[in-house]
């Protein structure tokens, strides 16, 4: 097992996952998972639907606790934790869920505020000033006194982009970002996300699996398969991958083309094929 | 995670200098708040020395959005000194860079008083 980075410098890990295993019941979802994120770089981690991406993210965001391994989260293994060093983990990580998860009974500002008033001491006038800043960020200031049943699918995206980052959190999690998006603002939302860990030297974790999107913003990828990591690398180490799976989700071609068929048949006949 | 923000005021003729050094973050952007207002409360022009800031989150963009504010409402002078590449970027990104007053010189922040 290697050391997981500990400190704040650009070089260490923000993330070193060992041997991480996950079962639901008797299915297991997540097996031997070893990932390292490094400090202030964008890791995406991509893979087909029901690969284990939701689940991976869930046990780095402390939300599901593995059946066994490590997960050591800027110096801290949330897997063996205590809660309470597990919440102040948490404090130092942003979460831009995929449909928003804002407040519908909240104005946009309201639900941006909502961590700093749980969180901080800061004065009413701070916090008016960085709710602000962060909805000028993502280019929403003029919809502040919306609710978010007012909002288009971009702009829910976009003030939950601006509530995860309230904080200024250290690491930034981001779940399907583009997802329902016309092109033009999934590539705002990119080109964000890029600026985000340029200027506010973020750790960003975008699972996605659209693939515009990640080779554009991508320092890292993570190839996540059947509960496995099938490949780390950078874009370039990954479009140069021999693995058919990998250039069959690069090409888009459809996962039957790799089909264990015994497998297959067990699944769909139930027991043994 | 560790940080720390060293933050001093010192009485310049005709002004304040703040010199502030290291992380400014939420921890520390309350006093960094204190001290400006402080200032400008008294009725001095004031100058931040920035050039050793080495990260500054929103909250000590927050405080400095607000001395402007209120230098302005009072027509005191405001400004920020030798502001690191790094918290450059950081205004530039919300477009504060147009709005503060930047200085490279002390004597350049004297000519506007």
């Amino acid at each position: 097992m290697s050391d997981a980075g500990t400190s704040n410098t650009p070089g260490s890990n923000a993330i070193s996952i060992r041997d991480l295993v996950v079962d639901y019941g008797p299915r297991r979802i997540l097996s031997d998972v070893d990932l390292d994120i490094p400090m202030g770089q964008i890791m995406v981690i991509m893979g087909q639907s029901g690969a284990g991406k939701t689940t991976l993210l869930r046990c780095m965001l402390g939300l599901k606790k593995p059946t066994s391994g490590s997960i050591n989260i800027l110096g801290t293994d949330i897997a063996t934790a205590k809660q309470r060093d597990i919440n102040k983990v948490r404090k130092q990580i942003g979460v831009a869920f995929q449909g928003g998860a804002l407040f519908s009974s909240m104005s946009v500002a309201e639900n941006i505020q909502l961590a700093l008033r749980e969180h901080t001491n800061l004065d009413e006038k701070t916090i008016e000033i960085m709710t602000r800043i962060k909805l000028d960020m993502v280019n929403m200031l003029a919809a502040e006194n919306l609710m978010p049943a007012e909002l288009s699918g971009g702009m829910t995206k976009r003030a939950a982009l601006a509530r995860a980052i309230i904080m200024d959190p250290k690491l930034l999690f981001f779940d399907e970002p583009s997802a329902g998006l016309d092109p033009s603002t999934a590539a705002d939302l990119d080109q964000l996300i890029i600026t985000l860990k340029n200027t506010m030297r973020m750790t960003i974790i975008v699972v996605t699996h659209e693939l515009d999107s990640i080779f554009k913003i991508a320092d890292h990828i993570a190839v996540v398969s059947a509960g496995r990591i099938l490949a780390t690398g950078t874009p370039q180490e990954i479009t140069a991958s021999t693995d058919p799976e990998i250039q069959g989700m690069l090409k888009r071609k459809p996962r039957e083309t790799i089909i264990d068929t015994d497998a297959h048949l067990a699944r769909l006949v139930g027991g043994q094929a | 995670m560790d940080s720390s923000m060293e933050c001093t005021l010192k009485s310049e003729t005709g002004f304040d200098l703040l010199e502030l050094s290291g992380e400014v973050d939420l921890h520390f952007s309350p006093k960094l708040r204190e001290k400006i207002l402080g200032s400008l409360k008294i009725g001095n022009p004031l100058l931040i020395d920035m050039e050793n800031v080495s990260y500054i989150d929103s909250s000590g963009i927050a405080s400095l959005v607000e001395g402007f504010q209120t230098a302005k409402s009072s027509k005191l002078a405001y400004g920020l000194l030798n502001i690191s590449p790094t918290a450059l970027q950081v205004l530039t990104l919300t477009r504060l860079d147009k709005i503060f007053n930047l200085f490279s010189s002390t004597e350049q922040f004297k000519q506007q008083l």
